[in-house]
């Protein structure tokens, strides 16, 4: 956790940025929408990977389940799912303002409560898998779903659903007297999710900030320090685990139902599931920001989105070998992270105190060692043996 | 249930409640059969007319087996390579589904050029073994010591650069690098099944591959000190073996051992940038359900699996086929949980 020192400007920096953001810069509210889901999916993976240990390659199926979940929640009480996802495309639909707004509540609180059932069903299932088994398993189980759901014509097979097209209203209707604003009708839609998606960054973020001071967040951090001997005092893991996943899902599930709706279509492999995009995206940005902190993941997140954004057309085709290699850089020199790294170089920042001792340089070379040997011990488990 | 439990109350009886209540297993396997049956339910259909196809016309059952023996052969030979990194390196190599296509892309850049895609088979190997060596010196000799996700994530990523670099040289096309050999239909009991000789041909090379590096393990001095050193690493540091040395070689070695199952999979298979990640995770089914060091086990997994996979694809349709691997990976990461958990129940 930052220390107070940077808490505060951090926390009014980040609240006038995106109060202020789509009115300062209206042409990349898309883009900045998807930065707060990219924070959300940052936070929810490091509280598996980052606080609990469990490093999930495979966080991605709830953000698709979502997806899923609210988009046929959006269409099912207006139009029969399996004839209006027919690819030939016979059946005309139009939603109303109400039907849509109706659709879209009742897609976002399913999506979440559904996300959380998966979670609960899976966890019995993947939770006996440990270290990189788990991280393997998960990532077949995100695999599985894409082929699976491309599969299933009911919901539009691999051909995927269009969404229900955000309604064009007046400013006559109350639904979109947006504050601040002298909006055309036209941005409507990118204002509204981008107000949806910074609440529910704040939201991510201040419960886990919640949570993380809590003894749950203490029992978590007992299941990654060693879990047998949680297991050992007592710690009923399985529950936290599942309890854990089941967080991670509740706001994966709702960041799915919205991009899916921003986006506007969604298909299973490349919008739904996209386990080499999204899916390793989450770990990189922990891992960037620094895993197994509250700030880590949004500085991470932050930084990897703006990169991203800013390179991502000037590198022709090879941006995602770029982003390959970014992975591996990161990974093999830079795991600790800028939060990680931070806490190394200024651990008084954190409220870390380092005992200099009086012999001088010596004694302080000694501290820092032993302070880099404690942090890296928090850092992750230990490795296990060959087996 | 019937292992020896000592000093643990009255045996319960399978999936009665009390039993569920005091293993997680069971609940596990409650949850898992679920799963099965929705998926069942939603393909049946299809599946039982697929069904009926394979007792009427009953030869299409030896061309399934056979094209699953001749491909499960392929698969075992790059799952032994994964088998090598992991039990001597503990490594999991996530980027092993990547060399298979890379070797494959040799043999089709080969054919391309009018050169008999055969010749892929050393060039491959050459290649490869390079190729492993300069990921060893600049990735995995950095991650070796690390926890095992380090490990795992880092391969990630490499396999991410290679199936993007792929994709932009080749392009996402799916391709085949035609031996030319010729296919013979075999008609038997009024229906007809087709054999390829390439098949055959490959699954001899395969064969004759994986003799050639159990002989190299078994007899050269380089075996000797790979299998030492997956043994007891720091023992064989205080023998004299530069054991930086022994995991450059065993990565590379695998690097090859894959990049020759690619050539083999390109000439009688497809290959295209992106289902390399299909071709990794065969390969960790394969080494969890049979182990490292248990080299018929990794044998009998391949073919095994290679079977189990022609036959989903013909059973449940195309589109299962990959969901098919996949599903089987989950039960056999499962199965092993249970098996452990089993044992420290026992030790308990």
């Amino acid at each position: 956790m930052i220390g107070k020192r940077l808490e505060l400007p951090g926390y009014a920096l980040l609240a006038v940025f995106g109060v202020l953001a789509p009115l300062v810069f209206p042409a990349y509210v898309q883009q900045i929408a998807m930065l707060w889901i990219m924070i959300v999916f940052a936070l929810t993976w490091d509280t598996m990977g980052g606080q609990m240990g469990y490093n999930s390659l495979g966080n991605i199926f709830f953000f698709g389940a979502g997806m899923y979940i609210a988009a046929v929640c959006q269409i099912w009480p207006w139009y029969d799912v399996g004839e209006y996802t027919d690819p030939s495309g016979s059946l005309t639909t139009s939603f109303t303002t109400d039907q849509y707004f109706l659709g879209l509540a009742l897609g976002v609180v399913l999506a979440a409560v559904g996300s959380v059932v998966l979670a609960a069903l899976f966890g019995l299932i993947v939770f006996g898998l440990r270290g990189p088994y788990f991280a393997i398993g998960t990532l077949g189980m995100a695999i599985a779903a894409g082929e699976l759901i491309g599969a299933w014509d009911w919901i539009g097979g691999g051909g995927g659903i269009r969404l229900p097209v955000f309604p064009s209203g007046t400013d006559a209707d109350p639904l979109f007297r947006v504050p601040f604003g002298d909006i055309h009708s036209a941005d409507l839609q990118g204002v509204f999710f981008y107000w949806t998606c910074f609440v529910l960054a704040v939201l991510t973020f201040v419960f886990l900030r919640w949570l993380y001071r809590t003894r749950f967040g203490l029992m978590l951090n007992a299941i990654r320090d060693d879990e047998t001997k949680a297991e050992a005092l007592g710690v009923r893991t399985q529950l936290y685990k599942t309890v854990a996943w089941s967080i991670s899902a509740f706001f994966l599930g709702i960041s799915g139902a919205l991009f899916g709706n921003i986006i506007g279509f969604m298909e299973p492999l490349e919008v739904a599931f996209p386990t080499v995009t999204f899916g390793i995206f989450m770990v990189l940005m922990a891992l960037l920001g620094g895993k197994g902190t509250l700030w880590g993941p949004v500085i991470g997140a932050t930084l990897f989105h703006i990169i991203k954004e800013v390179t991502w057309t000037h590198l022709l085709g090879w941006q995602w070998v770029v982003l390959g290699l970014l992975i591996v850089v990161t990974v093999v020199f830079f795991q600790q992270g800028i939060v990680g790294w931070l806490q190394e170089r200024r651990p008084e920042w954190f409220g870390i105190e380092v005992d200099r001792g009086t012999a001088g340089q010596r004694a302080d070379a000694e501290a820092a060692e032993a302070l880099e040997a404690a942090l890296e011990d928090t850092g992750g488990p230990a490795r296990e043996p060959a087996r | 249930m019937a292992s020896p439990k000592p000093a643990t109350p009255a045996r319960t009886g399978f999936l009665s409640p009390a039993w569920l209540k005091s293993s997680g297993e069971g609940w596990t396997l409650l949850a898992m059969i679920a799963l099965v049956c929705v998926v069942l339910v939603l393909i049946s259909g299809q599946a039982q007319t697929n069904l009926t196809i394979l007792q009427v016309a009953w030869q299409q059952n030896i061309q399934l087996l056979l094209d699953g023996l001749f491909i499960g052969a392929i698969f075992a030979l790059a799952a032994y390579g994964l088998a090598l990194v992991w039990g001597v390196m503990n490594v999991k190599n996530l980027c092993q589904g990547e060399y298979v296509i890379m070797g494959g892309y040799i043999a089709y850049y080969l054919y391309a050029n009018d050169i008999h895609p055969f010749f892929g088979l050393p060039i491959a190997i050459v290649f490869m073994f390079g190729f492993g060596w300069a990921v060893y010196v600049l990735v995995i000799r950095r991650v070796i010591d690390r926890d095992l996700f380090t490990s795992l994530l880092a391969t990630f990523g490499i396999a991410i650069v290679l199936q993007q670099g792929l994709n932009l040289i080749f392009g996402p096309e799916v391709q085949t690098a035609r031996s030319g050999l010729p296919t013979a239909t075999v008609t038997l009991g009024g229906g007809a099944f087709t054999f390829a000789w390439i098949k055959l041909t490959a699954f001899l090379m395969c064969g004759a591959l994986a003799l050639a590096v159990v002989i190299f393990m078994k007899r050269s001095r380089m075996g000797q000190a790979i299998r030492a050193t997956a043994q007891d690493a720091r023992a064989a540091r205080v023998m004299g073996i530069d054991t930086d040395r022994v995991y450059a070689f065993t990565y590379s070695l695998n690097a090859a051992i894959c990049g020759a199952a690619g050539v083999l999979i390109a000439m009688i298979w497809v290959i295209q940038p992106f289902y390399g990640i299909t071709h990794s995770i065969r390969s960790f089914v394969i080494v969890t359900a049979a182990g490292f060091g248990n080299l018929p086990g990794v044998i009998m997994a391949g073919l095994g699996l290679g079977v189990a996979e022609q036959y989903s694809g013909f059973v449940l349709g195309a589109d299962f086929q990959q969901a098919t691997v996949v599903g089987l990976l989950l039960l056999v990461l499962i199965w092993r949980q249970i098996i452990e958990n089993r044992h420290r129940r026992v030790v308990e």
